[in-house]
């Protein structure tokens, strides 16, 4: 105790809190940790509000149009809609063609993506130290950042041009394949490169040859890995716009011909938008979209859980 | 060491002349020559980085998967040379247990004793499937701790037990050999004593080669013991000779902690 009373206490941060209190250096330090942690809880309260602003001010405004006609019906022509509008009733119809198309695009799409980019991405984890490997994966990175709409026009002078002569579905599910693959690529190969190299030795030590061994031990064991790259992906273009707006324009009924046209909730939002009748089935059509995604994540959530990884 | 190499020739393994080198000229094993007998277990000892586990895994070419290898020599299993044979087969017959237990996270615990067979795509009547799980399982001393909870996925087994289990997959081949890198250096005492128990079982049916850094280990359990050291085989014979009486030097030197 003496020998602290003839020092200098300012410039001796101690440990003890209780005799210390008085201490400058300490309060500062104190009321520093104070204020980052308030900031921090700040704004994350801002983050987290913003998303139930979000689906709040949806919600409110678009539950009156979600009925049993919504998900069966498709949508209504501009002058139906005219009509319920001034007489104060709810939109008659529903977006059935935009629902069903938006999951025929998205299912085509992935029967194309899902092989082409788990395959690519089991090839680049194996050959990972080639030359060859590092330029894939430099094009999917650059393939990422390529614009939507981009994407639409390639889509449009692939596809809508000289094979289906005219908008169609293909031609959109080939542009939304096309911005899955990147996604599908790379979390394959990162799913795969946390699969522990021993799993792979106990299999080649039992003589099992090397294709099996990436069939029956890799793949399964990064399953979850897998999935959600999936997941990422489909969620990613179950809301794009721009590249379906050059391919599968839209279609006011529910198609399932591959070379014919089809619509999508979002093409359906934006058509919705510019009619000003039809305005009010923006909001319903937005929660679809939201609670589909939603769905789709504890689905794959669940999958996994029950396979146990 | 040239005593052990002319006795009667009961060896089962004959590595002759074996080098293998990294691409950047470095020799992890130098000219190492030794016959491995029949039915006794044969311990690698060495400091690290002697080469022991380079050596112990080409003997079912696991060191392949090294990058830019390069192998010279031979090692017959019997009449063949295990360098011109298919690594499906010798793997079959060679099987090899690691240092950190790896049984299949994604299997259930029948599943995982016969995944060799599952793996390799081979068919068997579900009464063969169940006889050979059993076996397997009797033989390290699992069955009648998991008999109740074969098709469980097994999280619940300790560090010792999955270790006895890898073992478990690996007898369901019948293999001739066993090879096992440290097995027990993962383990707490009571399992490492186990798993030695285990081994000395083993030897009656089968031979057991395995690296270890733990001298006490290798003379706990060895007949034979090998000394390697900056990658040449610097002592080969019976354990008790070498622990007793090492001929080289440098074998008295680590053997009496010199270096480690």
């Amino acid at each position: 105790m003496d020998q602290t009373t003839t020092l200098n206490k300012e410039y001796i941060p101690t440990l003890s809190d209780k005799e210390d209190s008085g201490n400058l250096l300490i309060r500062r330090r104190k009321l520093k940790d104070r204020l980052f942690k308030i900031a921090a809880m700040f704004f994350s309260f801002i983050t987290i509000a913003m998303v139930f602003l979000i689906i709040g001010s949806l919600l409110a405004k678009g539950f009156k149009q979600i009925n049993w006609a919504f998900f069966t019906q498709v949508a209504p022509d501009t002058f139906s809609a005219m009509m319920a509008k001034s007489s104060g009733q709810v939109i008659p119809g529903g977006i059935v063609n935009g629902i069903l198309g938006s999951i025929y695009l998205v299912a085509l799409a992935s029967a194309m993506a899902v092989p082409f980019g788990i395959l690519i991405g089991v090839y680049i984890y194996e050959n990972s130290k080639k030359r060859y490997a590092a330029i894939i994966r430099d094009i999917a990175d650059i393939l990422q950042g390529v614009p939507s709409i981009v994407i639409g026009i390639i889509a449009y002078i692939w596809i809508v041009v000289p094979l289906t002569k005219g908008y169609s579905v293909f031609a959109g599910s080939v542009a939304l394949a096309i911005m899955m693959l990147p996604l599908i690529v790379r979390s394959t190969e990162e799913s795969l490169k946390m699969v522990p190299e021993t799993l792979k030795e106990a299999a080649i030590a039992l003589g099992t040859p090397y294709y099996k061994v990436i069939l029956r031990v890799l793949i399964p064991s990064s399953f979850s890995g897998l999935m959600g790259g999936i997941l990422l992906a489909i969620s990613r273009v179950l809301g794009e716009t721009a590249p379906l707006m050059l391919t599968t324009l839209g279609n006011p009924q529910v198609n399932w011909h591959l070379e014919k046209p089809v619509s999508a909730v979002p093409l359906l939002i934006w058509q919705f938008y510019n009619d000003p009748n039809m305005v009010d089935l923006i909001w319903s059509s937005a929660i679809f979209l939201m609670g589909f995604v939603l769905i789709l994540n504890l689905a794959s959530r669940w999958i996994c859980a029950k396979k146990k990884i | 060491m040239t005593e052990m190499n002319d006795k009667k020739d009961d060896s089962i393994l004959s590595i002759e002349h074996l080098s293998i080198r990294y691409s950047d000229d470095k020799l992890a094993v130098k000219d190492v020559s030794a016959k491995v007998k029949k039915k006794t277990i044969t311990a690698i000892m060495g400091p690290s980085g002697c080469g022991k586990t380079t050596l112990l895994r080409a003997i079912n070419r696991m060191h392949e998967l090294y990058p830019d290898i390069h192998t010279e020599g031979k090692i017959m299993l019997g009449e063949e040379n295990i360098y011109e044979m298919s690594t499906i087969n010798l793997r079959r017959r060679i099987g090899m247990v690691f240092q950190r237990p790896n049984p299949f996270p994604t299997m259930s615990i029948y599943d995982n004793v016969i995944a060799g067979y599952k793996l390799n795509g081979i068919h068997l009547k579900r009464s063969e499937r169940d006889e050979i799980v059993e076996r397997s399982l009797k033989d390290v001393a699992l069955w009648d701790e998991v008999k109740d909870s074969l098709h469980s996925r097994g999280n619940f087994l300790s560090g010792g037990q999955q270790q006895r289990l890898c073992v478990a997959r690996t007898l369901a081949f019948k293999p001739k050999i066993i090879l096992l890198d440290e097995p027990t250096s993962a383990l707490d005492p009571i399992s490492t004593a186990k798993i030695e128990d285990l081994l000395v079982e083993l030897k009656q049916e089968y031979t057991i080669i395995l690296v270890t850094h733990n001298m006490s280990q290798a003379a706990r359990i060895s007949d034979n013991a090998m000394f390697m050291y900056l990658g040449e085989l610097v002592e080969y014979d019976s354990t008790k000779d070498m622990f007793t009486n090492p001929r080289d030097p440098r074998t008295e030197a680590y053997l009496t902690g010199k270096f480690g």
